[in-house]
């Protein structure tokens, strides 16, 4: 079976043509050439290829490709050199963030959504709202003082 | 560009490019005309293989196994040991052994095509714990000895036993068991082989490009230099990519043989979970002597399942018996190792490598003599505490000053710990624990010496420096301090120090990173090297290779297990505080305070960043990781039944660093990377237990292992 999945996929507007099973990841990385989310689990569990459909964090590898249709895609392709993106990503990196770095796309993409919603969150909201998201590397102490710090120095566009 | 200081605060120089995205992982590579290839694994822990029949295969698709190994080659890999065959054939020896590749262009017609392969076995009852391995469960795995046992040694100190249990006043007796753990390096192990040039490369998520070239030469018998392993930005590996990559690329090796295009093996999490190493399960079996109040003798036999092969397991096995007795000096010892055989996936490297076992073994055995004889164990502990000079259980001495009591001073007060041990009364729902713990740096004994003869190699071109080692950046931030130490040397910015991805064509031989060398035996490499380069700065362009230099008059004997086990431990202490709902049994910890000394932080961040994930990885271990073998089979499968640490599981460390400069380390630094490890998970099960007033004897201990703990107590 074969059909036409339209979507906005970082800002451009694609049509795919295909298997309208085929994991959303695997038309993300294999199709469009959009590596940063990757592949931890491929059960949903770790969170490693999260995106954000529609405003909200989703693990793409559980989202068949029909799925999609008429919905808008952010993947970290498309959030890393916007002003909210730099922020997360230089807060990450100046906090020690970062280890192996699997997970840490699909980290972002978490902080993201996160901070998108509540612009200063505690440290029990920040928690949670990467709780879906496994890092094996860091025991998540430094993730989430980096996205305090993201919270603080962004402020202004947190709060936009 | 200002010159970089060691103390400075820095940016991890991979940070920016992992966090957007861009770093390639082998799975994030493609080439022209790529290949796919899955495993095709036993599917009985025991058996005689009597027939593979194959469906047809289309054109561009191969069926791979022991057949396609050349006459000329052998079929195994060469681990510590050269046991491991890259294919079964005529047997195999446990659950996922790999049979064959199935490789070709397009993976769903890979996946069709293997599960349309059918072999027939002929099965044969399996051993699959320490216990059906030591009775010899379906017949010995070597005939030729009657026995299972792979590997054993033992180590004594102080007068016999049979003389310290007679004149004691009681002889206290435990067995503890500690279980499998899983990686779960969020990336899953993956290699891709190509034929470049005449020679067989490797793309590689791997720790030891070196340990690769030579473990998997041999199945074509060709020379080192005619493969050659680029190892890739790698997600995370905790010692599952150690030797376990050699698997990979082993197979990988014998189809690109045949096949001369770019082939490409990703396990998925599934397979990840259930056919890679793991860490050794073990039973370590503790009797002490007790008179007036101290520990007089320890006698230790410890077994650890390695598995069907060897692989590394002997190594793992000495440093488990060389941590046995933990931080603390007895007067008289004897403890055995033994490496049990069984049918069951081999055991490996996982950080700690044999030590965290006899670590939580010894630290829960004291704490249980301790509330036996109604002390405090952190008290009675601290009664035994090793101390520089002391004889160790292999006949050394403790080199360096032991900082235990400044560090557990600072701990204590921070947790405010003897408040609470008295206030919390035994099986009130609030605990308090406490353990203790050691990791020796490096290699054991001479091994540096004498085994791995690392190099290091340092390139300058204008003012420009390129550090050429083998050694790996796997997430722990070695990239980072290698560079850093670099710089600071040579008095440049670390903008100006470059350490690509090693490329054994390219670099030369630091030897694995493992064993918490990297830092403490790489990094004073480059330190010298630089230290060199800095007195000839003005030569123009140049090279400087150093190797490694052993200090003089600490003597090891490896045939006896005789000597200066390590030159340099790490030392650590943690105090975690839970609180338990007497209903559910649900744990949950309110606190979490621990001391290292690894001689000196190269980078306070990285080493936070280690304290924090080591620790985390550690209570896991102890509280939730449950990985069980059934049959041969292991029960949990993927993410979803083998469940790892989250956000909320844990709060907020306290985390101090004490400073101890080491000697023979860059700037003072000693390994740690393994030490953060070590001995959360035992004061945990401390806490829970003086929360609860039980005993636990195995961990890890979900809430319904906790039911059965407390049922057995009544």
């Amino acid at each position: 079976m074969y059909s036409n999945v339209c979507f906005k996929l970082n800002g451009e507007e694609k049509c795919y043509e295909g298997d309208p099973l085929r994991r959303l990841l695997d038309v993300l990385r294999e199709d469009y050439g959009l590596t940063g989310s990757k592949e931890g689990c491929g059960e949903g569990e770790c969170g490693a290829c999260s995106i954000v459909k529609d405003g909200e964090l989703v693990t793409s590898c559980i989202i068949p490709i029909g799925a999609v249709n008429g919905c808008e895609l952010l993947t970290i392709e498309g959030i890393r050199d916007t002003e909210k993106g730099k922020c997360i990503i230089d807060a990450y990196a100046e906090g020690g963030a970062v280890q192996c770095g699997f997970c840490i796309p699909g980290m972002v993409m978490a902080t993201y959504c996160l901070l998108n919603k509540n612009p200063n969150p505690t440290e029990d909201e920040i928690r949670l709202g990467i709780s879906g998201n496994i890092c094996r590397c860091t025991g998540y102490d430094l993730i989430v003082e980096s996205i305090r710090l993201a919270a603080q120095k962004g402020a202004a566009l947190w709060n936009k | 560009m200002a010159a970089t200081k060691i103390g400075d605060k820095i940016r991890r120089v991979d940070a920016v490019q992992k966090a957007r995205g861009e770093a390639k992982y082998v799975c994030d590579l493609t080439f022209p005309d790529m290949q796919y290839a899955y495993m095709v694994r036993s599917t009985v822990p025991r058996g005689k293989i009597l027939n593979i029949s194959l469906p047809e295969f289309p054109e561009g698709y191969d069926f791979i196994s022991a057949k396609d190994i050349p006459a000329k080659g052998r079929n195994e890999l060469w681990m510590i040991a050269k046991d491991w065959r890259c294919f079964a054939d005529e047997y195999v020896l446990y659950v996922g052994e790999t049979i064959g590749l199935v490789v070709g262009p397009d993976r769903g017609v890979l996946k069709e095509l293997r599960s349309k392969i059918k072999i027939d076995y002929e099965e044969q009852t399996p051993a699959v714990t320490i216990d059906d391995g030591i009775n010899c469960v379906g017949g010995p795995m070597f005939p030729e000895k009657n026995s299972n046992v792979m590997c054993e040694l033992f180590c004594e100190k102080g007068r016999p036993m049979e003389e310290v249990f007679a004149e004691a006043d009681e002889v206290f007796e435990e067995t503890i068991t500690t279980p499998y753990q899983e990686h779960v390096h969020l990336e899953t192990n993956s290699a891709i082989a190509d034929y470049e040039d005449g020679k067989f490369v490797f793309y590689a998520s791997a720790q030891c490009p070196f340990y690769i070239r030579k473990s998997i030469a041999g199945l074509l018998d060709v020379p080192y230099d005619d493969i050659i392993v680029r190892q890739q930005t790698t997600g995370g590996a905790f010692g599952g990519k150690e030797h376990f990559p050699d698997v990979l690329c082993g197979a990988l090796l014998v189809a690109e043989n045949k096949i001369r295009k770019p082939i490409k093996m990703v396990f998925d999490r599934e397979e990840d979970t259930q056919f890679s190493v793991k860490r050794h399960p073990s039973k370590c079996v503790y009797k002490s002597a007790i008179k007036d109040g101290r520990v007089i003798g320890v006698q230790g036999h410890i077994y650890y399942n390695c598995g069907a092969y060897l692989a590394s397991s002997y190594v793992v096995l000495q440093r488990g018996v060389f941590h046995a007795n933990g931080v603390y000096t007895f007067p008289n010892t004897y403890l055995k190792g033994e490496g049990i055989g069984t049918n069951t996936f081999p055991t490996c490297a996982f950080r700690g490598f044999g030590a965290p076992q006899t670590l939580f073994a010894i630290e829960t055995h004291l704490d249980h003599i301790a509330r036996h004889l109604g002390v405090d164990p952190l008290e009675f502990k601290m009664k035994h505490l090793c101390k520089k000079g002391d004889e160790t259980t292999t006949n050394g001495h403790i080199i360096e000053e032991v900082k235990l009591p400044e560090m557990i001073d600072v701990l204590t007060k921070e947790s405010d710990y003897w408040r609470k041990a008295k206030e919390y009364k035994p099986g009130c729902g609030k605990g308090i624990g406490v353990a203790m713990y050691n990791h020796g740096g490096a290699f054991t004994g001479n091994g540096e010496q004498a085994i791995i003869k690392a190099h290091s190699l340092l390139v300058k071109k204008g003012d420009k420096v390129t550090i050429l080692v083998g050694s790996t950046e796997m997430g722990q931030g070695f990239k980072t301090a290698l560079r850093k130490i670099c710089a600071s040397t040579l008095g440049i910015s670390i903008d100006n120090v470059d350490y690509p991805d090693p490329d054994t064509s390219k670099v030369v031989d630091s030897g694995p990173t493992a064993a918490s060398r990297s830092t403490m035996i790489v990094g004073r490499l480059v330190e010298r090297a630089a230290l060199q380069m800095k007195e000839r700065w003005n030569e123009g362009d140049f090279s400087v290779e150093v190797e490694y230099e052993h200090p003089e008059g600490y003597p090891w004997d490896q045939s006896t297990f005789r000597g200066d086990a390590y030159l340099g431990y790490g030392w650590g202490a943690a105090i975690i505080e839970v609180e338990a709902d007497k209903l559910t049994n649900e744990i949950k910890t309110v606190g979490i305070w621990t001391s290292h000394e690894i001689g000196k932080a190269i980078d306070e961040l990285i080493v936070h960043g280690q304290i924090n994930g080591g620790v985390i990885q550690s209570l896991g271990y102890g509280s939730m990781e449950k990985l069980e073998n059934r049959k041969g089979f292991f029960k949990q499968k993927s993410m979803s039944d083998y469940v790892i640490p989250t956000s909320m599981d844990f709060p907020k460390q306290f985390y101090h660093i004490q400073e101890n400069p080491y000697p023979w380390g860059p700037y003072g630094a000693k390994g740690m990377g393994e030490l953060v490890f070590n001995g959360a998970s035992a004061a945990f099960v401390d806490a829970v237990e003086r929360a609860l007033d039980t005993r636990f004897t195995s961990i890890p201990i979900p809430p319904e292992d906790i039911e059965e703990a407390l049922k057995n107590v009544q």
